[in-house]
């Protein structure tokens, strides 16, 4: 839970009580909440505290008409901000360009969670619609007054309220409480975050309504970036701001004992900042603290290296001791172990995934500026809110004196090392007492963010005499996925708090398939292990794009095929025989379809040569949201090189918002998760992360992508929307893998596919 | 130890007092105030740092300050406005192109000179410009549409 109770802004509020302004309360007679709402609206320069059971923390309408939206998450570049608009604009029937959305300030929004879990519309916009109908609801109720008119024979067009009967008979917004805010309570759920919820009398439109909720409206963030006109967290400046770099040590654990300063003579104001394990260098030019943290000598302290051979790394996991082991409650049935006992066949497999890097397309960067007992914060997070608590914590201020400000940052993908950045800047701001601006550096950003753990996942299946699957038992073990979590609100998530002393405090998280296979006898379950090194650990691990569904799906969904394979049965078709919602049989039927599927088993046996092509499938579930997809792939048996030449995905997230968006991300996971796929894997050796920037990590490249990406979108208006941020990228490994198969007849259980491996499998 | 380094960037002549062996990146950012390259490795690994020298995208992390002489250097809120847009800058917008956009100098500044030079380009010449430059977010399906809608723009 995030504080809340901010002194400041309750004696504020005692304040407008002592002065007899009102709070409109739910169930009010509404000409009463409509007087009291243009009594005691409050002027646009003081806005009334943020609190989550305020209209005012969510929707204003300005003196111009315009509307503004304070949304405590953020767009990460998939458009969630155009989504958003869009919903506000529908429920408040204003044009979308009449909105303005100010994202993930903590001066300025509540804290909705920040990015997290796809979740920004269906969790997020849930909330922004709420308000901007319940806001639409009191204007209704002010021009009703106003105009001495019943509410229900007003109608609303672009803002203007008018008579049903007499169009002449209006009121605008702007006229109505333009400037002034809300002072509407909302009916909170008392959660904070993303589960925070504070609908008001108001219902939300019904989808037959809805002008512009489903258009493709354009985004309006692609020109300020086209232009070069709008900037990221790395281009803050602060006055009299120093440029610093981090110093992180040769081998993973050991800490500086002797840091020699009279190396940076000569480079212009150079300083150091050190704390037992914390080591940085500033400067006021930012060339300067380049150089600095090349000349720094450092001797480091002797320690055992403590990461596993990466030849080993599954045999390690295999052997590790449990931390902690969970069978999901929610997909079991019968009797698994008994099932197995009588079984005609059993069929069985093993995957492998790596760590894997967040690899942002910049390195992490914040600026922190401490005046007097106020601080300020320039994130890229896609956690403003707890960036904001963690670096309350690192400098041991109450987070009422600390403002965390959302600026776009280099991409993120989950828990990448913005958080890190931001707590960094602020131990080198206190320590040097000057604004600072840190940036990290290519090696640093891809070798020290927290990582996407490597895990190893055992399926098997229990297969009756007739040829039916009557018992399915899946098990993942691997680094949890959470030994740092998915936020930096607490020093000892973070590298500044671990190299100051926080022991890491690993949690055990993993997670299971989501779909909808029945089978008689199912149990699916996790197990975790122990983080090599207890704490500043460039292979800790926390969420990556989808924490653990492509691994776990690359498992699950290879080995239905592997049991389609052995039953001799079309890889849809098995699929078909056994998911129960109605959902996902009309989305694989779609994908079934669009993408011309053949239905026959795999693998093909009539190709030879060496350039051969095949097709597999994928489906899962996530959140709510379904999709199924196919990919056609081609194979260079000689070099081990694959093309993913072409996917089919048919996408179900309920009520679409705004489709171009929708399917842009859809391409955006599909080309993100074949890199996953075929090209990413965080090599290690004892000592060190040994893959620190794109040649050691390399990602797809241009020449590799598809040629085409298919999109069927399933609206459902009547289904609330789920996300699309990640469910998708979580289908692709293992649509490739099956592709494979189906060309070749060969099995790969392990990623990356990378041509070498590709290679070995099939000679 | 510094130098003065007379810079021709954007059409205006500006004197930077540096290192010679500073790249050319700082001096934009920092001495002249234009955001629009960003750092992304300092390796040349990546393209978003890429300005265009003499109209050749060159990546400006890896270039010495004291390497660039007279020629004209120009960024991407060099190469267009919107309102006289680059026409790959008005593809990009027309397909919404970027994510984070952290990258978008890479692409845009290598794809325009690459438009520039080519008429009427094949995708396989499009993506053979264009291979190495990193995007993180996967935005290359749209890249592409932006390419080939500007390249018909170029006639």
């Amino acid at each position: 839970m995030t504080k809340m109770e901010n002194p400041i802004a309750f004696s504020r509020r005692a304040v407008m009580k002592g002065g007899g302004a009102l709070v409109v309360s739910l169930g009010m007679p509404m000409g009463m909440n409509t007087l009291l709402a243009i009594n005691s609206a409050l002027a646009q320069d003081t806005r009334p505290p943020l609190k989550p059971d305020q209209l005012s923390t969510y929707i204003a309408v300005n003196a111009d008409g315009t509307v503004t939206g304070f949304f405590g998450k953020m767009d990460m570049g998939q458009g969630l901000a155009t989504a958003v608009s869009q919903m506000i604009a529908e429920e408040l029937d204003v044009p979308v360009k009449a909105v303005k959305l100010i994202m993930a300030d903590t001066a300025l929004t509540i804290n909705q969670g920040g990015a997290a879990s796809s979740n920004g519309v269906q969790a997020g916009g849930k909330q922004m619609a709420a308000a901007a109908a319940e806001a639409r609801r009191v204007l209704i109720e002010m021009a009703a007054t106003k105009l001495n008119i019943p509410a229900d024979q007003l109608t609303v067009s672009d803002g203007v309220i008018s008579a049903k009967a007499d169009a002449s008979k209006k009121a605008t917004y702007a006229e109505l409480i333009g400037g002034r805010y809300f002072n509407v309570e909302l009916a909170w759920n008392k959660a904070i975050g993303n589960g925070l919820y504070a609908p008001g009398q108001a219902k939300v439109k019904k989808p037959s309504e809805y002008k512009i909720v489903g258009t493709s409206v354009k985004r309006t963030d692609v020109a300020p970036k086209a232009f070069a006109q709008e900037g990221f967290v790395t281009d803050v400046k602060r006055p009299g701001m120093l440029h610093a770099r981090m110093i992180r040590p040769p081998v993973a654990g050991s800490v500086p004992v002797k840091v020699d300063e009279a190396s940076l003579k000569g480079i212009p104001g150079a300083k150091v900042v050190w704390d037992q394990g914390f080591l940085a260098v500033a400067a006021d030019k930012e060339w300067d603290a380049v150089k600095a943290s090349r000349a720094l000598k450092v001797e480091w302290s002797n320690v055992t290296p403590a990461f596993p051979d990466e030849k080993a790394l599954y045999d390690h996991i295999r052997k590790a001791p449990v931390r902690k082991r969970e069978v999901d409650a929610k997909s079991k049935s019968g009797d698994v172990d008994e099932a197995f006992k009588t079984a005609a066949r059993v069929i069985e497999a093993e995957y492998e995934w790596p760590f894997q890097s967040h690899a942002c397309m910049g390195p992490g960067c914040a600026v922190v500026e401490i005046k007097d007992d106020q601080v300020t914060v320039w994130t890229g997070s896609q956690k403003t809110h707890y960036v904001r608590d963690g670096v309350a914590a690192t400098l041991e201020m109450p987070p009422e004196n600390v403002r965390a400000i959302w600026v776009t940052g280099p991409g993120s993908y989950g828990r990448s090392d913005a958080d890190d950045a931001a707590m960094d800047a602020a131990v080198i701001a206190k320590a040097t007492g000057r604004p600072v601006r840190v940036q990290y550096t290519r090696e640093q950003g891809t070798g020290w963010d927290p990582k996407g753990p490597a895990s190893v996942h055992k399926v098997r299946a229990a297969v009756d005499a007739s040829g039916k699957v009557v018992a399915y038992d899946f098990a993942s073990k691997g680094f949890s996925r959470v030994e740092v979590n998915s936020n930096g609100s607490k020093p000892h998530d973070t590298l500044a708090g671990q190299l100051r002393g926080a022991a890491l405090k690993p949690l055990d998280n993993f997670r299971v398939p989501e779909e909808s296979y029945a089978f008689d006898h199912k149990r699916m379950a996790w197990e975790t292990i122990a983080p090599p090194l207890d704490r500043a650990s460039p292979l800790r691990t926390s969420h990556l794009r989808d924490p653990v569904g492509p691994q776990i799906h690359f498992a699950s969904e290879s080995f239905m095929d592997e049991v389609a394979t052995a039953l001799n049965v079309d890889p849809i078709e098995l699929r078909l025989r056994h998911v129960k919602s109605s959902r996902d049989i009309d989305l694989i039927k779609a994908v079934k379809e669009k993408s011309g599927w053949q239905t026959r088993p795999s693998p093909q046996k009539d190709q030879t040569g060496n350039k051969v092509t095949g097709r597999g499938m994928a489906y899962a579930q996530r959140s709510g949201t379904r999709v199924a997809i196919v990919a056609e792939v081609d194979i260079d048996r000689s070099s081990g090189k694959i093309w993913a030449r072409k996917f089919t995905v048919a996408h179900d997230c309920g009520l679409i918002i705004n489709p171009t968006n929708l399917k842009q991300t859809i391409e955006g996971n599909v080309v993100q998760g074949i890199s996953r796929t075929l090209w990413e894997e965080t090599h290690f050796d004892n000592k060190a992360v040994t893959s620190i920037d794109w040649l050691t990590y390399p990602i797809l490249d241009i020449t590799e992508t598809p040629e085409a990406i298919d999109v069927v979108l399933i609206n459902r208006p009547e289904t609330p929307p789920s996300g699309a941020g990640e469910p998708t990228i979580r289908v692709v490994a293992a649509a490739i893998a099956n592709a494979i198969f189906d060309a070749t007849g060969v099995r790969i259980r392990r990623v990356p596919l990378t041509p070498d491996r590709v290679k070995a499998a099939l000679a | 130890m510094t130098e003065k380094f007379s810079l021709n960037v954007n059409g205006k002549t500006q004197t930077v007092e540096a290192d010679p062996d500073m790249p050319l990146l700082y001096a934009l950012r920092n001495d002249l105030g234009l955001n629009n390259p960003q750092f992304g490795c300092g390796l040349a690994q990546c393209g978003a740092c890429t300005v265009h020298m003499d109209g050749n995208a060159v990546r400006s992390c890896i270039t010495p300050i004291s390497a660039v002489g007279d020629a004209k250097v120009v960024t991407m809120s060099g190469l267009g406005t919107p309102e006289k847009p680059h026409p790959l800058q008005a593809a990009y917008v027309e397909e919404e192109v970027t994510q984070c956009g952290y990258c978008i100098n890479g692409w845009v500044m290598t794809g325009a000179a690459f438009l520039n030079k080519t008429k009427k380009p094949t995708d396989a010449q499009i993506k053979e410009a264009l291979t190495g430059l990193k995007c993180r977010c996967g935005t290359h399906m749209s890249i592409m549409r932006a390419m080939k809608r500007a390249a018909t723009m170029m006639g």
